[in-house]
This record gives structure tokens, C-alpha cells and sequence, in this order.
């Protein structure tokens, strides 16, 4: 059990090793003439328009959440598994219940319109997007 | 278990005077190296393949080596190895406003994930480094921990593209996750048990008496979370048609823009190393694992070996048919496709699956 899991964090360590030998031999082996333009931040060929450290949209949080409630469903359902075979119908209707009650979840997400990529159905605030599609239909774009 | 034979085989030789700790670090050591080569040879390997097989599908002839200087070998055989000559005499080329520690730490994080998910994956009947009780749950912990290094990837390059590569990358490969996972756990629920041979175990014999047992012909459940694991399981190695965290024509390389040399080596191995694991735990939990085809013929230690392998090499064929023969996906489309349609089948999946099983018992 032990040696299982020190196996792991020896692979670990060698694996770091691993990379780092690779990236002295680079060291030895490849040139190195740093200049102000080389290490300039790639942006197509022009100067860089200030950082990439910006507030980003919102939609990327909103699916890390979705993804966290579940990945720890995810999480309950492995040992749930394997014993399943020993617990039976009572096991497959107390999680089909835990279920169920998720996918509540999942429809009323689904239905506000949180999976669409842009978001288009909203009640407040009505996003850029729907300003946009909204002035084109006024100027009869 | 392999590392414990090794040990033995360390102490037994005339080594033994390294005594248990000693033996059990030359032992990692070897075993570590090997792994380390099937990565690195798989990568080289499967580039190549990879360049041949877009040719041909494309009525080009791909990689001939018919250039000055370095010649690469008939067929262009060497092409590959010449690529990875030329990476390591590449100029390391850090950018002045990246974040310098996350951005040398990044290659590190992505590769050890990829890379210590070997050890738990069954070669053949006795080659497996650790023999996990939860083997199933360790690789799929440990090959989700590679984000971390895709987002500090992105985030410390302070590069536009790199950040948007490495935000829809995350997104995208998270969503998958939860598919996957699922799909797999409609097999443990007819094994019991997340040990890896315990599941390659599960499959011996035939069913209707022509196919061999594995998962896939087991039942009409089974099957289907064979094409949603393996579905999510390209989008989570970000492969055509879910390749859109490096879309070139979008986003010029995505997240490892700005990498160069050794550190982008380490990017592009550690994708392979991940299409390896996708396959490898597809082997094993849908496609019998070391077993072969035709149950009884060419058993044993050596035939485990070939068939694991053989069966791996298949299903990374199949991506790469796959690759080329699809167009990209749209954002927005590869969420749907995650989450309103993979996620409700893999749960329904999942149901199925336990009903099949209570009813058959």
C-alpha cells in the first residue's frame, strides 16, 4: 500500500528530474543572444497593446461552478459504484434520488441559459450582445 | 507488481548491499526510465505516423527527407527525431513581461501529470508499477491535474492569445471530464472494484460464444459509454475536432505561445503522453486490457504486453483518423455537445446500466 503511493512521489521526483536535465542539456547546447525584440510579447508582429492580465467574461466562471457541483457528485458516485453490487435496488433509488435532484439542477441552468456560450436569454442586464442585435434591428442594419 | 520484482531483482543481484531503500530507488529509477522512453518514443513515433497519415489522407506523401543538410532517412523516417534534435538546440526564449517563476513552472505540472499516470496503467498481466486499489480514480485525478499547469501556462506567458487558449482549454477539458468519468463509472458498477487488473480480470472469456468478453460486447450499455468515454476523451487531449484551444487560425498556438525550445517539447510530449492514458484507460476498462482478442490464444506475459500495446496503438490510429477527417467545432457547439448532450446520455447511461445489472443478477 505504502510502496504503491511511494512509488508515486518517487515518479514524481524523477519525473522533475527528467525535465530538468533535458532543459540543462539545452542550456549547454543551444545559443543564447537575449534581445529586447525576442523576448517582446508575440502579438502578431506589432507592439504589444498593454497586459493580457485583464477581468475576463464571466461565462468561464460561471462553468467552472457547474463543473464543481459535478465533479463532487462525480466524487460520491465512485465509492457508490463499487459497492453497488452488494447494496442493490435500495442503492440504484437512493442515488437515483440524489439524481434526480442534480438534474433539477442541470434543467433550471439549462433553461436560464447559463450552457449557451453567449447568453442571449436574460431578463436584467441584458448584455452587449443583445445591445448590439437590438441596434442593428433599429438601424436595419 | 513490477517495482517489488525489481526490488528483489536489485537485492538478489550484486547489489544487494544497497539494502531495501537503495534497491527501491534504483528500482524507480529503472522503471521511471522506461516509462520515460515509451513517452518519448511513443511522441516521436506517433508525430511521424501522424505527418504520414494526414499526407496520404490528403493525397500528399508527407515527410521524405530529401532536403540539404541533415538528411532524415528513407521515407522521412527520421523526420521526427531531426524535429526533436532541432528542439533542443532551440534558443530558450523567456518573454520580458511573463510571469517568470509560473511560467517555468507550468511545463513541469503538465508533464508530471501526464507522467505519473503510467504508473497505474496495467501492460500486461504482472507489469503494472503500482497495483492501486483505486487505480481507475488515480489516473483520472491525476491526468485532470495537467489544467493547472495548461492555465498557468497561459496566464504567466501575459499573452492574449495564450490567456484565451488556456481559458477555453480549461473550460473545454473540465466539461469532458464529467462525461468521462461517468461513462466510467457505469463499468465499476458491474465490476465492484477500481482496481485495474481487477477490471482487465472482469473480461475473461466470451459472451454469445464468438466475441471476446470485454466491455463493449458485454451489454448494449456498456457500448455506448465506450463512444462517450472515448468521445470525451479526444476533446480532453484538445484534438481536432475539439482542438479549438489551439486553433491556429483563431488563436495562433493557444496556450504555449510563447514557449519555445525544451519547454514546448515538454508541451507537445505530454500531449501525446495524455492520448497514450486516454487510450490506455479505454483499453483497459472497455477493450479487455492485456487480453487477447480470441480467448486462450497467444496468452501470457509477452502476448499481454503486444495486445495492450497493439490495442492502445489501434485507438490512437483512430484519433488520428478521426483528426483528419472532421472539421473543427465551434465554442459554443463544443459546450452543447458536452453538456446537453453527452452529460444526460452518459447519466442515462449510467441507470441503464445499473437496471441491466440488478436485472441480470
Amino acid at each position: 500500500m505504502y510502496r504503491e503511493y511511494g512509488t508515486v512521489l518517487a515518479f514524481i521526483l524523477l519525473g522533475a528530474i527528467l525535465l530538468m536535465v533535458a532543459l540543462w542539456l539545452q542550456k549547454l547546447l543551444a545559443p543564447s543572444h537575449p534581445s529586447k525584440l525576442k523576448q517582446s510579447t508575440y502579438e502578431c508582429g506589432e507592439e504589444p497593446e498593454g497586459s493580457a492580465w485583464v477581468q475576463f467574461n464571466i461565462r468561464f466562471y460561471v462553468i467552472a461552478l457547474i463543473f464543481l457541483i459535478f465533479d463532487v457528485e462525480v466524487v460520491f458516485l465512485f465509492p457508490w459504484a463499487v459497492v453497488f453490487k452488494d447494496l442493490g435496488l435500495l442503492a440504484l433509488v437512493e442515488m437515483g434520488i440524489f439524481l434526480v435532484i442534480l438534474f433539477v439542477g442541470l434543467a433550471y441552468v439549462w433553461r436560464k441559459g447559463d450552457l449557451d456560450w453567449v447568453k442571449l436569454r436574460v431578463k436584467f442586464a441584458r448584455g452587449r450582445y443583445h445591445r448590439i442585435a437590438e441596434n442593428n434591428a433599429k438601424h436595419k442594419v | 507488481m513490477t517495482i517489488t520484482w525489481l526490488i528483489e531483482w536489485v537485492n538478489d543481484s550484486w547489489l544487494g548491499f544497497l539494502g531495501l531503500p537503495g534497491a527501491f530507488i534504483l528500482a524507480v529509477i529503472i522503471a521511471g526510465l522506461a516509462i520515460f522512453g515509451l513517452v518519448a518514443v511513443h511522441a516521436i513515433v506517433a508525430v511521424y505516423v501522424e505527418r504520414k497519415v494526414a499526407a496520404f489522407m490528403q493525397d500528399r506523401i508527407g515527410p521524405m527527407g530529401q532536403g540539404p543538410g541533415l538528411h532524415a532517412g528513407k521515407w522521412g523516417l527520421l523526420q521526427t527525431v531531426a524535429d526533436a534534435l532541432k528542439l533542443l538546440v532551440k534558443e530558450d526564449i523567456i518573454p520580458a513581461a511573463a510571469d517568470r517563476k509560473l511560467f517555468v513552472l507550468a511545463p513541469f505540472i503538465l508533464f508530471l501529470g501526464a507522467f505519473i499516470a503510467f504508473v497505474a496503467l496495467p501492460f500486461s498481466e504482472s507489469l503494472v508499477l503500482a497495483d492501486f486499489n483505486v487505480g481507475l480514480f488515480y489516473i483520472l485525478a491525476v491526468s485532470s491535474f495537467g489544467v493547472i499547469g495548461l492555465i498557468l501556462a497561459g496566464w504567466a506567458s501575459n499573452n492574449k492569445w495564450s490567456l484565451y487558449g488556456a481559458m477555453r482549454s480549461a473550460a473545454q477539458i473540465i466539461s469532458y471530464e464529467i462525461p468521462a468519468a461517468i461513462s466510467l463509472i457505469a463499468v465499476i458498477l458491474l465490476v465492484g472494484s477500481l482496481n485495474m487488473q481487477a477490471i482487465t480480470s472482469a473480461q475473461s472469456g466470451t459472451v454469445w460464444g464468438i466475441l471476446p468478453n470485454w466491455f463493449v460486447f458485454q451489454n448494449p450499455f456498456t457500448f455506448m459509454a465506450f463512444f462517450i468515454y472515448f468521445i470525451a476523451g479526444i476533446a480532453e487531449t484538445n484534438r481536432t475536432p475539439f482542438d479549438i484551444p489551439e486553433a491556429e487560425s483563431e488563436l495562433v498556438a493557444g496556450f504555449h505561445t510563447e514557449y519555445s525550445g525544451m519547454r514546448w517539447a515538454f508541451f507537445f510530449l505530454s500531449e501525446y503522453a495524455n492520448m497514450f492514458i486516454v487510450c490506455g484507460v479505454a483499453v483497459v476498462v472497455f477493450l479487455g486490457g492485456w487480453q487477447s482478442p480470441i480467448p486462450g490464444l497467444m496468452t501470457g506475459r509477452i502476448w499481454g504486453l503486444f495486445w495492450f500495446m497493439g490495442k492502445v496503438v489501434f485507438l490512437v490510429l483512430i484519433m488520428m483518423w478521426i483528426r483528419w477527417t472532421f472539421p473543427r467545432l465551434r465554442v459554443d457547439q463544443l459546450m452543447n455537445v458536452s453538456w446537453k448532450v453527452l452529460l444526460p446520455l452518459a447519466f442515462f447511461n449510467l441507470f441503464g446500466a445499473g437496471i441491466w445489472s440488478l436485472w441480470l443478477d
